[in-house]
């Protein structure tokens, strides 16, 4: 069997294990990410949300997914 | 009597209260304060999702932004380039564009750090975004942010959460006369009426989070707020007697017996 090959990403300050051939799509859905509710940065891009099917993760890929909370 | 609208950046507002959505007790416990002082935007925070632990209620789940208009804040930056991204996320999440834009100069007195702050207030305003800009009470800032694009001058009363109410009359009655912009005060109320003293000397509006969610009651603490704010207001529109020095009987002094 063929073994699936994983690489290290950081989401959010957390590193995190995934699959290699995944895409941000594929992580936001396991992660249950509400995405109307969010906005994510690749690298300290900000990523249009209709275009996360499109792209793939990479080794030390650098995710931020924030929201809004109570603030003054 | 006359509508009396608020309007900021094109959009009509009835009140003239934006609260702030920090340090309640609970999501339920700020909700209900928003509801009671009758505010029709409240300031937000944006920060991480936390990814490990979901169960954690969210802001948009007790407060509809349909229904309130959030304005996005920039607390907790230093400085221009952690502003600027703050507010690009913010406009990410679902499109806003009217933001409050606040670049914090020190940890301790949470002063403004003018020189970034008029550094961002430029981009955004280039990027297309209405920025309300908290500032220090300085006359001469507050007119070098209209020159660049500001939607709204928000002064500081005092520090942030320090409750000391406006220190500085003076300087908000000259920036007041100087500017057409809506002003409002940002930051350092600490009770009802220091609202009322806001508006009294001619702001268009108010901003509070503290006052209202560390009260020891503060839901009526929301309402006084609302209450002080329609006052003041009023007050300052039905224009004040000149002060004088000596005293004038209210009643005739003719036909005393």
């Amino acid at each position: 069997m063929k073994k699936i090959k994983k690489i290290k990403i950081k989401i959010n300050g957390k590193i995190k294990s995934i699959t290699q051939d995944s895409n941000l799509s594929i992580m936001l859905k396991n992660l249950k990410i509400p995405l109307n509710k969010v906005a994510i940065e690749l690298n300290e891009e900000i990523i249009d949300k209709k275009k996360i099917n499109k792209i793939k993760l990479n080794k030390n890929d650098k995710i931020e997914i924030v929201h809004f909370i109570g603030g003054g | 009597m006359k509508k009396d609208s608020l309007i900021i950046a094109n959009k009509k507002f009835n009140s003239r209260l934006i609260v702030g959505t920090g340090k309640y007790k609970s999501m339920s416990e700020c909700a209900k304060a928003i509801k009671l002082s009758e505010a029709e935007i409240v300031t937000v925070a944006v920060r991480r999702v936390n990814i490990s632990d979901k169960s954690k209620p969210l802001l948009m789940d007790y407060i509809d932004p349909k229904k309130i208009t959030y304005l996005p804040n920039t607390a907790g930056c230093f400085n221009s380039k952690e502003a600027l991204r703050t507010l690009r996320l913010a406009r990410e999440i679902g499109g806003w564009k009217l933001v409050k834009l606040e670049v914090l100069g020190d940890k301790k007195n949470l002063f403004p750090d003018m020189i970034e702050t008029l550094k961002s207030t430029e981009v955004l305003a280039k990027e297309g975004f209405k920025v309300m800009v908290y500032c220090n009470d300085d006359p001469l800032m507050a007119k070098r942010l209209e020159n660049s694009g500001a939607d709204a001058i928000m002064p500081l009363a005092a520090p942030i959460g320090s409750g000391l109410g406006i220190q500085n009359k003076i300087n908000i009655q000259i920036i007041r006369k100087q500017t057409k912009l809506p002003l409002i005060i940002d930051a350092g109320l600490g009770q009802a009426s220091d609202a009322t003293i806001a508006m009294e000397l001619g702001c268009d509006g108010v901003l509070v989070n503290t006052a209202i969610a560390k009260a020891k009651k503060p839901f009526e603490m929301a309402l006084a707020f609302k209450n002080a704010v329609i006052s003041g207001r009023q007050s300052y529109k039905s224009g004040r007697i000149d002060k004088i020095l000596m005293g004038n009987p209210s009643s005739p002094s003719k036909g005393i017996i």
